[in-house]
């Protein structure tokens, strides 16, 4: 067994530093059974979320040497053999305490994305989708909002523009709902308009860090984005669009005032 | 605690505690039909338990076996019970849970197809036809945000979450109020409500290898218990067979029954596919009895026999404990379950793509090329709060269970994918329950606030305390006592070796001490959980020692096999009025006629109309 230096920041949103707890190390461990050893024997009161443990609820997430991971599918053995390990709470949300940081705005973004509003079902009763039609969104739907993505989006980590910009969670979202094979409000003007798909400038540093492996910017972003342009930009695209395909779609409806 | 005028107040027609499957389909319910709502959950809102569910979720829709209908699901869930279900809960179950499937459809979820455009099905443990509704290895993911993305939209929903309830607050006897706490801040919240949904989920948190997360202390069957209400058939816990068991830290965590459903085998060290010898009689007639025959049912279900691997789970954990036990395990104490050798790469990552990602990141093991190793894990609880069948009310006034915190429905052992559609199905009537029962509520309410202070002081005191026992060392003893002495096989002496230690443990209970202030104090709520987790420990150790047979989720070692006795009664559990645990035999009714002629049908007599259909069917196509 083997032990290691873990600097743990501390702390409220009035203020904090970073704490070095040494702990043994066990075979397999992940660094969310490091944090549970640190809270059992040292530290009973340091704040951390997790529910899963298996990467599949998103809660655990937080910055580990300075990357954002899922805390409980980081192995050890897959960090540097020397020296400390950093664990702190994700940047662009403001800390509760410790590792646990406030998340809220995330849930007002969903909120403010017009729901799901399905086409009437067949004659028969039933809904049909082929396998192929619904890949593309079942890619989105596995989403596990551990907002890691927003947490590295410069647009809201560094720029702070969480006012204009829902940030790449809930441009999949929207991605999902407008590709939706059964969905039938128009999104387009309002991603645009309310979500401001115009900020990301496609570095793709949120793919990147997807846990899940989402394409993010590829399958979603840039699709959402040539739609856009598509409707508002290209006069061309825009005409031949409004002769071959009347919008069969109906307006998103208003948005919630929250 | 002085002043409770300062805690802060909220009023409402209904409180739903949990926000998992059952939790958001109640609240969903009550708000569709304008009650005002609030729920509570103790994590962020979409990461309650259900987001782990992986296989599926039961309902007969008949997309993939056309011959299939609620018959023979409610015949396959009472066997695979053993016939201890609750009739009408089963009944409610088999024939509702496909309306409420596509009635998700229709909120946006978006289920694996057909061919012809369906939702599809799979092959699970237990289930006659292919009958999961899924998506790939992570359905309750899709259940549950389908479900926060409809709820987040209602009008009437309030959704409270890191709070979590500390006690029920009763007016004569019936609902009148919860108390709880904010985790952000560590303040207390009084809820003034007429009526309460339970929808907490399980307690397996009592045990160190478990499947279940850090929520699962039983706080709802506490909560319930505290209030009144009853708990029923509390020893039937259900240890899944296949959890991870290396490394250490990731013991436990569940690997999908869908992995043997979509063509994984169980092999020991030498090699055998053990489980043919492991058949119960009663089964015998509709499992495979030859490798080639179970071969052959993977590629065409219709015409054999059902693997070995795919008997019910209390037949499978108990086989794999005593392949372990007689010495023919994995190295690491567990079987091998081989699915890498049966299907090819792209299959197994398209089918199972969770469980791929999960022992390659966990474990360093490709499943695409190398067996897992696996054995038992505490997966769910079968007991819980007894409510009525169509109502889901229990017998305090006001106070409704729904979901795994509740009992009955799956008698002594669920058929994997029955729990997510018991979510939906008894989610939506504990909604309805609700407000029926508010309708007919003459006055409001009243909170009696002698014992909302008593509450107060029951939940700051191991904040308050100057010295004190860690509160994460006495919950490795407790489930260092419920694995020992309650575990998967059962003996008269070890269950009183555990009732003897968890009354020491009430004493260490009543002694822990938090450290820090109580904003966001993981040490303060595991102190508070202990409480819950006890009285689900002992309730579950009192039953199974009450319990003289083997049966589903309980196997007594003095007490091997099932008894016709047995079956014909429930065990019950409640607090008695010297406030000690009283539990008792109880007859249960006798079945309805339909139902137990159902129950006892040949597959031929429950398939014929739908079987004649497929035909039909298939000749015009
Ligand atoms: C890994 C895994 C895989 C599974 N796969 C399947 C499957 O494929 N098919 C299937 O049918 N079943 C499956 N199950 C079982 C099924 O997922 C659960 O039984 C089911 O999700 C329970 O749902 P629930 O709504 O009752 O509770 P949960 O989803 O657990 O929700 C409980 C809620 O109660 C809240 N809560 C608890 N205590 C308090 C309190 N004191 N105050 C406030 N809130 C509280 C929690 O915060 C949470 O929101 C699986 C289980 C596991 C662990
Ligand atoms: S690609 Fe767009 S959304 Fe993603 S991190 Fe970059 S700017 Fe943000
Ligand atoms: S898209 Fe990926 S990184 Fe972003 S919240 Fe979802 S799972 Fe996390
Ligand atoms: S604890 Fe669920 S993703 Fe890490």
């Amino acid at each position: 067994m083997t032990t290691r230096t873990f600097r743990v920041w501390r702390g409220d949103k009035s203020g904090g530093e970073f704490r070095d707890y040494e702990v043994p190390i066990d075979e397999g461990m992940v660094v969310l059974d490091v944090v549970h050893r640190i809270q059992a024997t040292q530290a009973p009161d340091l704040a951390v979320r997790w529910n899963c443990k298996a990467g599949k609820c998103g809660s655990c997430s937080c910055e580990i040497n300075g990357k954002p991971r899922l805390s409980c599918m980081t192995r050890m053995d897959t960090l540097p053999a020397e020296g400390p390990i950093t664990v702190q709470p994700i940047k662009t949300f403001p800390v509760i305490r410790d590792l646990v940081t406030d998340v809220a705005w995330n849930y007002r973004q969903k909120r403010r994305i017009p729901g799901f509003r399905p086409r009437p079902r067949n004659p028969d009763g039933t809904y049909r989708m082929q396998q192929e039609d619904v890949d593309r969104i079942q890619e989105f739907r596995k989403c596990i909002e551990c907002y890691l993505c927003q947490d590295v989006c410069h647009v809201l980590r560094d720029q702070g523009k969480l006012d204009k910009f829902v940030g790449p969670r809930f441009m999949i979202y929207l991605a999902n709902q407008e590709m939706h094979p059964l969905d039938n409000a128009d999104r387009i003007p309002a991603v645009r308009r309310d979500f401001g798909s115009g900020y990301c400038n496609i570095t793709k540093c949120c793919t990147e860090v997807c846990p899940e492996g989402i394409h993010i910017t590829d399958n979603a972003i840039i699709p959402l984005k040539e739609r856009v342009v598509d409707r508002f930009y290209d006069p061309i695209a825009a005409i031949v669009r409004l002769v071959r395909d009347k919008p069969t779609k109906e307006p998103a409806p208003a948005l919630d005032p929250d | 605690m002085a002043d409770l005028s300062d805690i802060q107040s909220v009023e409402h027609d209904v409180v739903v505690i949990g926000a998992g499957g059952a939790g958001l389909r109640a609240a969903i319910e009550c708000g569709l039909q304008g009650l005002n709502t609030g729920l509570v959950c103790k994590s962020l809102l979409g990461k309650a338990h259900t987001v782990m569910a992986e296989g599926g979720c039961a309902a007969a829709l008949g997309n993939v076996a056309p011959q299939d209908n609620w018959k023979v699901h409610f015949r396959d869930t009472m066997r695979g019970g053993k016939f201890l279900n609750d009739w009408r809960m089963a009944e409610l179950h088999a024939k509702q849970a496909p309306d409420r499937v596509r009635e998700l459809e229709e909120w946006g979820a978006v289920f694996d197809r057909t061919p012809s455009g369906l939702i599809s099905q799979r092959n699970f443990g237990g289930h006659r036809y292919p009958r999961l509704a899924h998506v790939g290895d992570r359905t309750g993911l899709e259940m549950i945000r389908t479900l926060q993305d409809k709820l987040v939209y209602l009008q009437h929903v309030a959704v409270h979450m890191e709070c979590t309830a500390l006690e029920l607050l009763l007016d004569d006897g019936a609902i009148a109020g919860v108390l709880a706490y904010w985790r952000e801040t560590g303040r207390l919240f009084l809820l003034k409500t007429k009526a309460v949904i339970l929808a907490t989920g399980g307690g397996g948190r009592a045990w160190r290898f478990t499947s279940n997360s850090w929520e699962y202390t039983g706080d709802g069957f506490a909560l319930a218990y505290e209030a009144g209400a009853e708990l029923i058939n509390m020893e039937f816990t259900q240890f899944h067979p296949t959890g991870m068991v290396w490394p250490p830290s990731v013991r436990g965590i569940l690997v999908t029954e869908g992995v043997r459903g979509d063509g994984g085998v169980l092999k020991n060290s030498a090699g055998d596919r053990f489980m043919f010898s492991y058949i119960p009689e009663k089964f015998a007639a509709e499992t495979a009895d030859t490798v080639e025959e179970a071969d052959r049912w993977l590629a065409d279900s219709s015409k054999n026999r059902r693997p070995p691997e795919l008997l019910t789970r209390d037949v499978v954990a108990r086989a794999i404990t005593r392949e372990v036990v007689e010495g023919r395990g994995s190295p690491h104490g567990g079987v091998f379950l081989d699915i890498a050798s049966r299907r090819d790469p792209e299959f197994i990552k398209r089918k199972l793509p969770s469980m791929y990602h999960q022992f390659k990141e966990l474990a360093g093991v490709d499943i695409t090329k190398e067996p897992m190793e696996v054995g038992p894990t505490l997966h769910y609880f079968m007991g819980g709060i007894r409510v009525d069948a169509d109502t889901q009310m229990s017998r305090v006034p006001g106070l409704f269970a729904a979901g795994e915190c509740s009992g009955g429905m799956h008698g002594a052992n669920r058929l994997g994918g029955n729990s997510l559609s018991d979510l939906l199905v008894f989610g939506q009537l504990a909604g309805v329950g609700a407000r029926q029962y508010i309708s007919g509520l003459g006055k409001q309410p009243r909170i009696d606030m002698a014992q909302v202070e008593r509450a107060v002081q029951r939940a700051t005191a191991p904040l308050n305390r100057a010295e004190g026992i860690n509160p994460y060392v006495v919950t490795e003893h407790l489930q260092h006592v419920m694995d020992r002495y309650v575990n998967i096989v059962r003996q008269r002496d070890e269950l009183e070796t555990a009732l003897v230690e968890l009354e020491k443990l009430k004493q260490e209970v009543a002694q822990v001490k938090a450290p820090g202030a109580s904003q966001y104090n993981p040490g303060w709520h595991e102190a508070i959980a202990l409480g819950s987790l006890l009285i689900t420990a002992e309730s579950v150790t009192r039953a199974a020692l009450i319990r003289e047979e083997s049966r589903g989720g309980h196997s007594r070692v003095d007490f091997p096999g099932e008894s016709d006795e047995w079956v014909k009664v429930s065990v019950v559990a409640r607090k008695g009025v010297d406030g000690q645990m009283e539990v008792r035999t109880e007859p249960r009714p006798q079945p309805p006629a339909d139902l137990a002629q159902i129950a006892h049908a040949t597959l031929e007599e429950l398939e014929g109309s739908g079987a004649t259909a497929a035909r039909e069917k298939g000749a015009s196509a």
